[in-house]
């Protein structure tokens, strides 16, 4: 106890004779950083309140029964939800987003981390154009290869299987990962490697011991941006999926929005289940996401 | 013959020899590593841009098969000179980017500097102003279609308070459209901004601002010759990026409005895609992509160009 309250003391009493140097600085670039306090909260609110609102409607629509108007969704109902849930299949087209996200996720992980290797850490003869043919197909935007994709995925006899979806949202992810993937493994001292085989382990082993564990946070970044993409995106599966129990979440909504006399409630609810796994993953990944993009290259 | 050198060298070089053994036998490691990347973006994406290129110049509609066949340049000439749509489209898709990207830019810049600052709250702060970083094109549509809608929507309310009138909505107007449009869309669009911008603010040096400080600078004048020229070629990056995508993205216009009212609303590729997925005219959407695709690319030149990207590295 008296060991605390004289720590409690010690700041208040004035500093000792020789004023110690490294205060001096740390309080000056305290006074500069100063912003008002205003200037912060008030922009931030007036922006959060844009942020939230929209939030804050759906949750509304969701939630009240059909008809209210009230601003608050009370007494709440779950009668939307199910009404989505059953009548609408969004219990099918919720297994199936989860199956392409998933499966998405795992290959494009697997197929970028084995390209990002060799770009970070060999020199071969088509490096420069493959690493060109990574950035150029940036600008290549899957809405506009719907046409010749489909008739591919027509040849293959994939039309109408999850398999097409999966594929085509794998591909247009890859270039991305690839290159944030590479510019992980080479932030990883190639020295660490070398001294796993001097210790004798097979070059597989030693990425497998060494570089994969200290790459974790940018595997979960690429692995959650793929996961992210394809839940979301739904051109593909608009296109290459009819069979409505094939569909998934995206196509869902998107018919649910385009009906006649749209179902607001059922809209909401739908809303509601298609961001529930977004939200999660988001909530997990934020604490890498800025140090994950630091790395470079970013897309939407 | 690494074996022999490390025999004959006791202590330090096995090491070293025997890391290069390692590192220098597997000679077709690197092109397998790559294969599978390489074979699927050859497969999905290399080739179907060929084929778009190669469709450019045919008839090809499979609801009218005995046009199909070569066509030269006939569908450039068409959309050029006869389709008065691809130009309206085109002038929209220029007026969408320049204003989505401006605004994006401008309000993710001001709020990757709020929240760059110290104070409490901070990270809650951070996790709910980027949260419709991860929303899809469809949901933020379903979201706005909420808020827009004549019955339940956002005018109900202000008309009950007096402001504007009932049953109207601001997606079916063709004077508030663009507007709706662009708020939905800034709604989503500024966090990607504001976290890139946010991660390039947090690795400028701090002395930079002490040493500013102390030679009496302002704290817009540190804005304007610190923290601008680091952020550049993040800024530069960040809106090239974002403008292809805008440009190329078409989940929410094609949700919210499908192009309308009136077409009011219709970008380039949201043309393309109508006229593919809806009118089946493949090779008319082909040479139509093929133009998306010119402009793209010089656009992008230019731009990157103009902003001398990099330009301090050559």
């Amino acid at each position: 106890m008296i060991t605390k309250d004289a720590e409690k003391v010690a700041p208040v009493t004035p500093a000792p004779a020789a004023p110690e140097p490294p205060q001096r600085p740390r309080k000056q670039q305290r006074a500069w950083d100063e912003v008002p306090r205003w200037q912060i909260y008030l922009p931030l609110s007036v922006y959060l309140v844009f942020t939230l609102v929209p939030f804050y409607w759906i949750l509304l629509f969701a939630l009240r029964k059909p008809g209210s108007t009230s601003l608050v969704p009370w007494p709440v109902t779950f009668e939307h939800f199910e009404k989505v849930w059953n009548e609408r299949s969004f219990g099918t087209y919720f297994q199936n987003s989860v199956l392409v996200g998933v499966v998405t996720l795992l290959m494009t992980t697997l197929v970028a981390l084995a390209g990002g290797y060799a770009l970070a850490r060999f020199d071969f003869k088509i490096k420069r154009g493959f690493m060109l043919a990574l950035l150029c197909s940036q600008f290549v935007p899957g809405a506009l290869l719907l046409v010749p994709l489909f008739q591919i995925f027509a040849e293959l006899r994939m039309i109408n299987s999850l398999g097409s979806v999966i594929l085509a949202e794998t591909v247009f992810q890859l270039p991305l990962s690839i290159i944030l993937i590479s510019t992980f493994i080479k932030n990883v001292p190639y020295s660490l490697e070398e001294a796993a085989w001097v210790d004798g382990c097979n070059r597989f082993t030693a990425f497998r011991v060494v570089v994969l564990p200290l790459l974790r946070p940018g595997l979960i970044a690429v692995g959650s941006f793929a996961f992210v993409h394809s839940w979301n995106h739904f051109l593909f599966a608009l296109m290459f999926l009819s069979n409505q129990e094939k569909q998934t979440i995206p196509v869902g909504l998107n018919t649910l929005l385009s009906a006649d006399s749209v179902d607001l409630g059922a809209l909401a609810a739908g809303g509601i289940i298609a961001a529930v796994p977004v939200v999660i993953v988001f909530a997990f990944i934020q604490k890498w996401l800025i140090t994950g993009f630091s790395a470079g290259a970013v897309k939407g | 013959m690494a074996q022999a050198a490390a025999v004959a060298k006791p202590p330090a070089p096995p090491r070293r020899s025997r890391a290069r053994r390692v590192s220098a036998t597997p000679r077709r490691l690197p092109y397998l590593l790559i294969a599978p990347a390489a074979l699927l973006m050859l497969g999905f994406i290399a080739y179907p841009v060929v084929s778009v290129f190669y469709y450019s110049l045919q008839h090809y509609n499979p609801t009218k098969p005995w046009r199909n066949g070569y066509a030269g340049f006939d569908n450039f000439v068409h959309a050029f000179t006869e389709d008065p749509l691809f130009w309206d489209t085109l002038v929209f898709s220029a007026k969408w980017v320049f204003v989505e990207v401006g605004l994006q830019l401008l309000f993710g810049l001001a709020l990757a500097l709020i929240v760059n600052q110290t104070f409490v709250g901070r990270s809650l702060g951070r996790a709910l102003v980027f949260s419709p970083w991860a929303v899809s094109g469809v949901l933020t549509s379903a979201i706005w279609v909420l808020l827009y809608n004549s019955q339940t929507g956002i005018t109900r309310y202000l008309a009950d308070l007096g402001i504007g009138e009932y049953g109207t909505s601001w997606l079916s107007d063709t004077s508030t459209v663009f507007s709706a449009v662009v708020v939905a869309d800034l709604w989503r669009g500024v966090p990607f901004f504001a976290i890139l911008i946010l991660a390039d603010l947090q690795s400028i040096s701090k002395d930079l601002y002490e040493a500013a400080e102390v030679d009496g600078a302002s704290r817009v004048r540190q804005f304007l010759h610190i923290t601008l020229p680091h952020l550049k070629d993040a800024i530069i990056l960040s809106t090239l990026l974002r403008a292809v995508w805008e440009f190329n993205n078409v989940d929410l216009l094609y949700t919210l409005t499908g192009g309308g009212p009136a077409g009011e609303t219709t970008t380039l590729p949201l043309y393309i895609a109508n006229t593919s997925v809806d009118a089946h005219n493949f090779g008319y959407a082909s040479a139509l992509t093929t133009v998306a695709f010119v402009i793209l690319l010089f656009c992008s030149m230019v731009y990157l160009r103009l902003s001398k990207f990099g330009g301090e590295s050559k």
